[in-house]
């Protein structure tokens, strides 16, 4: 479904990352993980197509086309998603009509009907209840005067709604307690199936105790430094990111 | 900005000629009242930008062009249907309709009944039949003093509306005062008095319109007096023609455990300036003022506000937004003065604009003046431009670039149309704001 070959970005002229390489197969479910500052949100704002972030070198392939010749609302209309780490507050738009309105795009996308507003209130209603959020939260603003918990929540509902092909969560965790954590899990659980893809990135192995996943990679400074089964999570867990940053350091005396 | 020779000024001269004559019958008090506005007018003339309150609008070009009040005897008769527009939808709400400035009987209406000794009518036939009702309260609020505007209004005032509520009495729903401007060079004196007695509750929306493209000028003054425990809501739409020329100025008096709001919204005329000027004036008033300016073009629109603090325990929020676009400017002027014992004051203004193109121009001046010293009161002013971040996070989700600059937009605007608790008013001002930000069709339904 997706295929990284060497991806090369920077913003402000600093290179972040340097040659990520990989592979996502349909029907997986991957998770990104890393210290601080190793670029994985970069990556996942350069999939979704970030303004901020130029690619210098290598190629995306998604479906078959090439990802990054298309603007971020072709990515998103084509199924990609990104489940935002800081979700912006839009004054006065209700939540509900902002979903509305790119539920509609993606579906004229894909030459389906739109959903009037009656229709659309009762997908909506049954996404609420399952991330268990007030009913009130489908009329306020987006976002604005949510806490950060309810924030994170609304951009699960949202995947929820869209129902992307290739949904990218970006450290969906932080700022979660548990049990907000576990309904964000269930959601994402919900949503797993052998048509679609996910990227989970973070952090802290925690989230992944719930959303169990097919793959982990490990990102050191703009590279995939290790990769594995969902036991090198637990491994990162214990032992930290340390022996990783030594590991790669060691490797780029090598290199040099 | 030159100065026109009083001599030439036609406004003058024509004072001159309808002091012999339509205002010849006008009681000795009123006809003094006139005469000591014109000799303002003509000691002071129009504003000029070299005074401070002035300074970044420039009325040279309604001084220098010749509006001319409409003759009385021409009755404005035409299709009910062409003001449909500019209503609510509302059958039985009280509306007094003016056309240039003069009533119009036939486009008005008033509700079945009104409570006992209520008074919504034009103030021409109120001058007429019994000036003593007015005396004492007409140009008591909106001195003719504070500007050449004011000046000229007041010599020159004709009709209007008068609305009275005695002690306690309250007018259900809103009254509608509708002004209509639909003649080039058309001079539009309208003057409002506004008079709230003791604890009694009204709604006020002023509508200002054109029909046509036509370039005419509205000068207008409305005076409310809001007695002890009584509440007014007030509501300006001005969305005139892109030709025309609107001068307003509402002056407020606020009295004991009263309360006072405004809602402005400002969208049409070439060249519009609203002076609001609220005074608490007794212990325990409250004012609360909302303001939308939406500009496109090579408009100019400026929005000065006063709210005086003269007396303790008095509270005023004041929250004004701007989206301009285009060529246009826009000025923003918030004062706010704590007198010396005003004490126990809390005072809030925050003023938000939102520059779409790199040729708008906003000036926008909070002003604290405060000479108590037990005071809470805080000020914000912001001038930005669609935020990246937040047009990304709209595109992620699907939607394009255009769309998502509209929703953003009208998502700012929609700030301020959100605060008015009246239903069919705010429905009226949200259609109005989505016209305006040519996102026509999408409409009906809250978003």
């Amino acid at each position: 479904m997706l295929e990284i070959r060497n991806l090369c970005a920077t913003a402000d002229h600093k290179t972040i990352l340097k040659g990520i390489n990989l592979k996502v197969g349909i029907g997986e479910v991957h998770a990104i993980m890393g210290p601080n500052g190793s670029g994985k949100s970069t990556l996942a704002q350069v999939l979704a197509g970030h303004p901020s972030y130029a690619v210098t070198d290598g190629e995306v392939r998604y479906e078959g086309q090439d990802l990054l010749a298309l603007a971020p609302e072709e990515r998103a209309r084509e199924g990609v998603f990104l489940a935002f780490q800081y979700p912006l507050e839009i004054a006065g738009v209700s939540n509900a009509y902002f979903l509305r309105t790119g539920l509609n795009e993606i579906r004229k996308h894909k030459g389906l009907e739109e959903l009037d507003a009656m229709e659309f209130l009762g997908l909506l209603k049954e996404k609420m209840k399952l991330l268990e959020m007030e009913p009130s939260m489908k009329s306020r603003s987006v976002n604005e005067g949510f806490s950060g918990g309810e924030k994170k929540r609304n951009e699960i509902l949202q995947m929820a709604i869209m129902d992307p092909k290739l949904a990218i969560m970006d450290e969906t965790d932080s700022g979660l307690d548990i049990d907000a954590m576990k309904i964000v899990a269930k959601a994402v659980n919900k949503f797993r199936s052998p048509d679609n893809a996910v990227i989970v990135v973070t952090h802290y192995q925690r989230l992944l105790n719930y959303i169990t996943p097919d793959f982990v990679h490990v990102l050191f400074d703009g590279r995939i430094v290790r990769s594995g089964g969902k036991e090198l999570a637990l491994e990162l867990e214990e032992k930290g990111y340390d022996w990783i940053k030594e590991e790669a350091g060691t490797l780029r005396e090598a290199r040099v | 900005m030159t100065r026109i020779p009083i001599e030439a000024n036609p406004y003058i001269e024509n004072f001159d000629i309808l002091e012999k004559t339509e205002f010849a019958k006008d009681p000795p008090w009123f006809r003094s009242l006139r005469k000591a506005a014109i000799s303002h007018f003509a000691e002071k003339g129009f504003p000029t930008t070299r005074e401070e309150e002035w300074r970044f609008t420039s009325v040279s070009s309604i001084a220098t062009a010749s509006f001319k009040p409409v003759p009385a005897n021409r009755k404005d008769l035409f299709a009910s249907g062409k003001i449909e527009p500019f209503l609510f939808g509302l059958k039985e709400c009280a509306r007094l309709v003016f056309v240039n400035g003069l009533y119009c009987e036939m486009l008005s209406q008033m509700p079945p009944r009104l409570p006992s000794r209520v008074r919504v009518e034009n103030l021409a036939r109120v001058l007429e039949e019994s000036p003593d009702l007015v005396e004492g309260h007409l140009a008591r609020y909106a001195p003719y003093g504070n500007n050449g505007f004011s000046a000229l209004n007041t010599a020159f005032i004709r009709d209007g509306a008068y609305v009275f509520l005695p002690r306690g009495a309250e007018i259900e729903g809103f009254v509608h005062l509708l002004f209509v401007g639909d003649r080039n060079e058309a001079l539009a004196n309208v003057r409002n008095l506004i008079v709230a007695e003791r604890g009694s509750r009204v709604a006020i929306v002023e509508s200002f319109v054109s029909l046509e493209d036509s370039a005419h000028f509205t000068n207008t003054v409305t005076e409310i007096q809001v007695a002890g425990d009584a509440s007014v809501d007030h509501y300006k739409i001005q969305n005139e023609s892109s030709r025309a020329f609107h001068i307003g100025t509402t002056e407020v008096n606020v009295g004991k455990d009263s309360r006072f709001s405004s809602f402005s919204l400002s969208a049409g005329s070439r060249l519009a300036r609203n002076n609001l000027n609220v005074c608490l004036d007794a212990p325990g008033g409250e004012c609360a003022l909302y303001g939308l300016y939406l500009l496109s073009g090579s408009q100019h629109i400026d929005n000065h506000t006063m709210i005086t603090h003269a007396k303790p325990y008095c509270n005023s929020r004041e929250f004004y937004k701007g989206i301009v676009d285009e060529k246009s400017r826009a000025v923003f002027n918030g004062r706010v003065v704590v007198v010396k014992d005003a004490q126990k004051t809390d005072a809030r203004q925050t003023n938000k604009n939102l520059l779409l193109s790199d040729a708008a121009h906003v000036n926008a001046k909070p002003q604290l003046e405060i000479f108590a010293d037990d005071v809470k009161c805080t000020h914000g002013a912001t001038v930005g431009q669609l935020d990246e971040e937040a047009l990304f996070y709209f595109k992620s989700r699907g939607i394009g670039e255009g769309a998502a600059r509209a929703l953003i937009t009208y998502g700012f605007a929609k700030e301020v149309v959100a605060r008015v608790p009246v239903e069919p008013i705010r429905l009226h001002l949200d259609r109005l704001v989505l016209r305006k930000l040519k996102q026509e069709g999408k409409g009906g339904e809250e978003m």
